[in-house]
């Protein structure tokens, strides 16, 4: 099949993955116990102020109406207002993507290079105590959670030692860099092990193949083997990994949002699902959704045009 | 998923900064003489897209904050939470109690308008719309706007539907500021506070300025910014790193860590939280008079204190207000575990298991419903604690189950009443519904004899002391951070005036 029409093929698969996502998103959070009439009433639940509140924000409305509303205002790109504040949804989405985005883009610059790197030395020094050590360090740091990481790194440079701020709180993460450097850490720990393992064996596997001892005995250097055949063969199934750590740094990786206060959408959506406010949870899924799909799409399309004889039957 | 990552997060947090200040050197700075300039940065929990700067929609801590900042109400409540001239310079009841007579003191708002009495009636017409639903709306309820006046410029008379003494309790309510007239866009609020405007945005911060021309002197500091930061242990990190200077409620577990002073000051508020459970009157198995005495008599309340509040805190005796203007100082009830297995057997209600309904909407909820099923153990009553949702908790246990957590912040003793324990109350978790009570608060709040309206409010305590439903087992402090040299930072309880109040703090 032609790259293009496996593109277009997927895209549309894509537009109808992205609707069944809004219609769950939207069935789920109307299951929630409780709707922004109550969780804005806080502890004073009068019932006489929440029915007015219910009132005042259209929630008296059946669900049908306000969510076929809702998919009319999509084509003109139009979100809805947040119920709690009536502030456009779109404004939700732009102020909490800018942190969000640069920590994801962030993260990605040095991911890819880094855990290629990794998973390169340790393939080439294979059984070497260069390669032990790494993949002892590895399954160690892999098997630390963000939080705890998060909490250890904040304790010891940010706390005990002062050297870097230990939260974003009430800073502008663009004018001040310095605060980004611990949540990257976090956000670079895990994935930099599972990619750096897949990139690994992916170089073992394709050293020990047929092609490259073909290549070999043609007489091909040795350096040209390495890097223009055996490595784009072992970056395939890397570049998945990357594509399902980027849906995962896109998600807003809530938790290192909110042990270092990154107001990015991780918070936008924590905040906005404790306050029911539904139009503002359909928008971060729609926008979650369309991430996931382009970037699924991308990432297979990349392993195509890597590793073409393996094929790609998603 | 979500409430255990915050538990575990300000568990390991504690942790930590216990750890760290086993190491830290204990040189304690005393707060220095009061100066001017500078900016405070304070770190509060917020509400991400719930924030406004509406201070008639403000509902979170910060938001109630940040409107005394920026606006003022015409009462509002001292340390000993009764009421204090504000706005207004004087009040003056009628001789039947149902017509006040208010007067202005000489005051400004930010663009330089002075503050008149047009501004109040219409304030209180916006929070009275019925169209809204503000949350002062029930408090002032009882003004009745068309009958009500603007004598001249500083002088208001309100006509009120029936007599209350207590009229000054409901201009110190939660919400009830003073806007200019015809205020409806609050992008840029403007108030008659402390501080002026600067700049907001939602969820992340909001900066005001000094406004030198409060009517009762300027604030001290420059600039004040509220940042937010939602979980404790960020809030906590934040001052510790320098990236703030103030940071509000700090779990008891913190407090503890940093009691030397060295690395940051911690502040205790008194009687500003009531921690409680709260039984239901109108079902089984608590209609049962006995089975309630049964319940008071089973909490080991020091042990409470200890073990959910780290000691910060006192021991209540099921009454709210400890401390409070009109509150009863009647025996302090002790645990007696025979006494309560026997009114146990006596109501029949050996063997039953009874559901506690709590969550994490409020600090400490879980672990006292944890500690106190424990401490029922033996007396031939099972409780059984279940975990609610935390973001529709209050409006789930005012209807459903037997059995819940409660916690209350400060308010006076007759707003309490007034919102929870009358017939028609609108927040009534223990449905408690005695016509002779509500017979005792209208006697209180219509009588100006002093005398008779304390008999009437010690009469509605001992009732409720006696056969209430609410097992109200202690006071819980609360507990600010500061940077160490931070001066003048209150400990008044929270929500009264004093409490979050910026313009007479200065930095060291």
């Amino acid at each position: 099949m032609s790259p293009t029409g496996y593109a277009a093929r997927r895209l549309a698969l894509g537009a109808a993955q992205v609707l069944a996502v809004a219609t769950a998103v939207f069935l789920l959070v109307e299951a929630l116990p409780g709707d922004a009439a109550v969780a804005l009433a806080g502890d004073h639940p009068d019932p006489t102020r929440i029915e007015a509140i219910r009132a005042a924000m259209g929630l008296d409305r059946p669900g049908w109406e306000r969510f076929g509303q809702w998919l009319a205002g999509l084509p003109r790109l139009d979100f809805g207002v947040s119920l709690v504040s009536g502030r456009p949804v779109a404004e939700f989405l732009g102020d909490g993507i800018g942190p969000t985005l640069v920590l994801a883009v962030l993260t990605l610059v040095l991911l890819v290079p880094l855990s290629v790197l990794v998973g390169v030395l340790a393939a080439l020094r294979e059984g070497g105590a260069l390669d032990r050590v790494l993949t002892s360090v590895s399954v160690a740091l892999h098997s630390i959670p963000e939080f705890a990481l998060a909490v250890v790194l904040i304790a010891v440079f940010g706390v005990r030692l002062g050297w870097l701020p230990p939260t974003a709180v009430g800073v502008d993460v663009l004018a001040e860099p310095a605060v980004l450097v611990l949540p990257l850490v976090v956000l670079l720990a895990r994935p930099i092990c599972s990619i750096g393992r897949l990139v690994r064996a992916g170089m073992l596997d394709a050293l020990a193949s047929e092609h490259v001892r073909h290549a070999r005995q043609l007489g091909i250097g040795e350096a040209r083997i390495r890097f223009a055949h055996a490595l784009p063969n072992a970056l395939a199934p890397a570049v998945q990994q990357v594509a399902r750590t980027t849906d995962w740094l896109l998600g807003g990786v809530i938790v290192v949002e909110a042990v270092f206060v990154v107001p990015g959408l991780g918070t936008t959506l924590v905040d906005a699902v404790a306050g029911r406010d539904l139009p503002v949870v359909q928008g971060l899924a729609l926008v979650f959704a369309v991430t996931t799909v382009t970037v699924n799409l991308l990432a297979d399309l990349v392993a195509f045009r890597l590793a073409p004889r393996t094929g790609v039957t998603t | 998923m979500t409430l255990d990552r915050r538990r575990f997060l300000g568990l390991t947090a504690g942790l930590s900064a216990a750890a760290l200040t086993g190491c830290s050197t204990a040189a304690t700075t005393p707060s220095s003489a009061p100066r001017t300039g500078g900016r405070l940065r304070a770190a509060f929990a917020g509400g991400g897209a719930k924030e406004v700067l509406d201070p008639h929609l403000a509902n979170l801590f910060v938001e109630a904050a940040r409107a005394k900042a920026m606006f003022d109400k015409l009462a509002d409540l001292g340390d000993d939470v009764a009421p204090r001239p504000r706005l207004a310079e004087a009040w003056e009841p009628g001789a039947d109690l149902t017509r006040w007579r208010i007067t202005l003191r000489q005051a400004a708002f930010h663009d330089g308008r002075p503050v008149r009495a047009q501004d109040v009636l219409a304030s209180y017409a916006r929070v009275l719309d019925p169209k809204r639903a503000f949350r002062a709306r029930s408090s002032l309820a009882l003004v009745d706007l068309p009958n009500s006046r603007a004598v001249d410029d500083r002088t208001v008379e309100f006509a009120l539907t029936r007599p209350f003494v207590e009229f000054p309790n409901a201009m110190a309510a939660f919400g009830a500021y003073i806007v200019p007239e015809g205020a409806e866009d609050f992008t840029t609020p403007i108030g008659s506070g402390p501080f002026a405007f600067s700049s907001f945005e939602p969820g992340r911060s909001t900066l005001l300025k000094r406004n030198p021309d409060y009517w009762e002197g300027a604030p001290l500091l420059d600039e004040l910014e509220f940042v937010i930061a939602n979980e404790e242990s960020a809030r906590t990190n934040a001052l510790l790193g320098g990236q703030v200077e103030y940071a509000h409620d700090l779990t008891p577990t913190t407090a503890r860590g940093h009691a030397d002073g060295g690395r940051m000051a911690i502040h205790r508020s008194p009687g500003s939280a009531v921690q409680a459970f709260a039984m239901k009157l109108d079902r089984p198995p608590f209609d049962d008079r006995d089975l309630r005495e049964a319940m008071f008599l089973l909490a080991d309340r020091p042990q409470l204190v200890e073990a959910v509040l780290a000691g910060n805190g006192q021991v209540g005796n099921d009454l709210f207000g400890k401390g409070y203007r009109h509150y009863a100082d009647l025996p302090q009830r002790e645990r007696d575990l025979d006494k309560a297995k026997y009114l146990i057997r006596k109501a029949g209600a050996e063997g039953l298991t009874v559901a506690l309904d709590t969550s994490t909407a409020a600090a400490g909820m879980v672990e006292a419903a944890t500690v106190f099923a424990d401490q029922v153990r033996g007396s031939g009553l099972t409780i059984e604690v279940t975990m609610g949702n935390k973001d529709s908790y209050w409006s789930d246990v005012l209807k459903n189950g037997s059995l819940s957590s409660f916690r209350s912040g400060a308010m006076p003793i007759e707003t309490h009443i007034a919102q929870r324990l009358l017939t028609g109350s609108g927040t009534n978790v223990t449905k408690w519904a005695r016509p002779e009570f509500d017979a005792l608060y209208e006697k209180a709040v219509s009588t100006s004899d002093e005398a008779v309206r304390a008999g009437a409010y010690r009469e509605m305590q001992a009732a409720l002391h006696a056969e209430g439903g609410y097992l109200m087992w202690g006071f819980a402090d609360w507990i600010v951070g500061t940077a160490p040299g931070v001066g003048g930072i209150s400990t008044a309880p929270a929500n009264t005036l004093d409490w979050a109040r910026f313009d007479k703090v200065w930095l060291g």
